[in-house]
């Protein structure tokens, strides 16, 4: 038998094609853990017991049916209307007034919960961003439902909810804001001896006015979207009179308020698209 | 001065209309009641039977969260192949013509229709309907963050390159097609990372729509609100503020690997 010839290496006739990446590999962690959340659906679904023999049966049918033709009358009545529009009156005052409050409270916070230049200790960065966290993490419904017990039912619980939920939201924007903020100018006060308050009244805070602003801006649209459906655990505005009405089956009401509740929405999201094409030209 | 006067005569109806009256805390009558309530805060309640309640809760917090996107996004895949227009064999040669067109402005406009009501209300309204329990919460959850997702879906859709799509359109490949070869791996990245995010918003309002009686830990905190339970409250926020957390976390973590 003839010893075998090692083959001589050829180079490749033309460059290796990069192939696109395999759909499963088993090294990569987000198959597993896309894997792992479909797992999750099936889980889901299997779990919680559901009743879809109850929705889809032909008296859910009917139910749903006869609920829907009587949401499509709404009443007109002039002095209900008029109540309509206090109420919404109050769901815009209430989240003015709570992003108004937030704004101000955020701003205080975000103070100790910088780090403004880098020989600061910040002693209070962690503490405060702590607090801002679980400010944060609390839904509004959930602080509203909470501050009833203390501020009693009406818009007063409501306008704290949605202040302290926002006070860490913006607490934590406006403090990674002046972190971002070009440190040139206050550093250049900073060297002359100037005090750190009149740093930021006259250094940060011009800079960073406008991204303070828009954020502001930005979570009024949220809250107003938010103090529509506070009402339903007792906040006040439009979700109050909701709950009230549907909780009577009063569905004429019901269904007029429904309809507010959307014109709202709709209105602010429209608003806030105009005002953005108009300041982007 | 003229600034806070104008500030004044902004906000004073705004205070009146909300009826602000922050000393209405400090009455006694009030604070006695808050006071007893926060006290009972501590020490949060941590028997092994209610533990495990809460721990039961919490799963369903999230199953409602899982399937209700499952379900949503059963709605938005195909509003969005409807609704997309790089997918539009008419306007590849300029304009889309004209009955194309008003479908297209039609699905949208469904979709709009379904976002534009707070997954708060749907949930009243399912309540109506299947009475209490996850049902309301599923469904509230899928018809939202359906029209959620479908709107921002077509919105990726479009921002992308549309070369290679048309490119598969004009030489005579499907819609379908031309969505799978194309469009889908452009941006697949960036849909899925929306997903994961909307995911996560979707925990976090699964538990918040319990309050109105769809299941899960907001129900079992209201239940305990109504009966001035401070111990299990603080217990169920300590949960609650956990598994936000965790979703948060995970959320970040997945949207950095697909990335």
């Amino acid at each position: 038998m003839k010893p075998q010839l090692p083959t001589p290496v050829m180079p490749a006739a033309n460059e290796a094609y990069l192939l696109p990446r395999k759909l499963f590999d088993a090294r990569c962690a987000a198959c597993w853990f896309l894997l792992g959340l479909a797992a999750m659906t099936v889980a889901s679904f299997w779990t919680l017991d559901l009743q879809w023999a109850k929705f889809i049966s032909v008296d859910a049918a009917r139910k749903m049916g006869r609920f829907m033709a009587e949401l499509m009358a709404p009443t007109g009545e002039t002095v209900f209307l008029r109540r309509l529009g206090i109420a919404a009156l109050e769901t815009i005052a209430m989240s003015a007034l709570g992003t108004l409050l937030a704004a101000i409270a955020g701003l205080a916070l975000a103070l100790p919960a910088s780090r403004v230049h880098t020989g600061d200790r910040a002693l209070a960065r962690t503490p405060t961003r702590l607090l801002l966290n679980g400010l944060r993490s609390i839904p509004e419904l959930v602080w509203a439902a909470l501050l009833i017990i203390a501020a009693g039912l009406g818009p007063f619980a409501g306008t704290l909810a949605l202040a302290l939920h926002t006070t860490g939201v913006l607490g934590r924007l406006f403090a990674e804001a002046i972190e971002n903020a070009p440190p040139g100018p206050a550093f250049a006060l900073r060297v002359q001896g100037v005090p750190e308050g009149r740093v930021f009244l006259y250094a940060t805070l011009p800079q960073i006015l406008p991204q303070l602003m828009s954020y502001t801006l930005y979570r009024w649209e949220n809250n107003i979207r938010a103090a529509a459906v506070l009402g339903v655990v007792g906040g006040g505005g439009l979700g109050q009179m909701l709950a009230f009405h549907m909780g009577l089956f009063h569905m004429r009401e019901t269904s007029s308020i429904l309809i507010a509740m959307i014109l709202l929405v709709a209105m602010v999201d429209f608003a806030s698209y105009l005002s953005r094409r108009i300041l982007q030209r | 001065m003229f600034w806070a006067l104008a500030a004044l005569v902004l906000i004073a109806p705004a205070l009146v209309a909300t009826e602000f009256k922050p000393w209405t805390l400090f009455e006694p009558d009030a604070l006695k009641s808050t006071r007893r309530f926060i006290a009972d805060f501590f020490p949060p309640k941590i028997e092994g039977e209610f533990l495990l309640l809460v721990l039961r809760e919490c799963w369903r917090t999230v199953a409602i969260a899982t399937a209700g996107m499952a379900l949503a996004l059963l709605i938005a895949i195909p509003l969005t192949l409807l609704s997309t227009s790089v997918l539009s064999v008419s306007a590849l040669t300029g304009r889309m013509h004209a009955l194309p067109f008003v479908f297209r402005q039609g699905v949208r406009g469904l979709l709009i229709l379904l976002r534009s009501v707070p997954e708060l209300v749907w949930a009243l309204v399912f309540v109506r309907v299947v009475g209490l329990g996850p049902t309301a919460g599923v469904l509230a959850i899928a018809l939202t963050y359906g029209g959620m997702l479908g709107k921002v879906y077509g919105e990726i859709l479009e921002s992308d390159d549309p070369n290679a799509t048309h490119a598969l359109l004009r030489n005579g490949a499907g819609r379908l097609q031309a969505f799978f070869y194309a469009l889908l791996p452009q941006s697949a990245a960036e849909l899925t990372s929306y997903t994961v995010y909307r995911w996560e918003c979707a925990i976090r309002s699964s538990a918040v729509l319990g309050f109105v009686g769809a299941g899960g830990l907001g129900q079992q905190m209201d239940n305990s609100m109504k009966m001035f339970q401070g111990a299990e409250v603080a217990t169920m926020l300590i949960v609650f503020m956990l598994l936000v957390g965790l979703a948060d976390y995970a959320s970040a973590w997945l949207r950095k690997v697909l990335a």
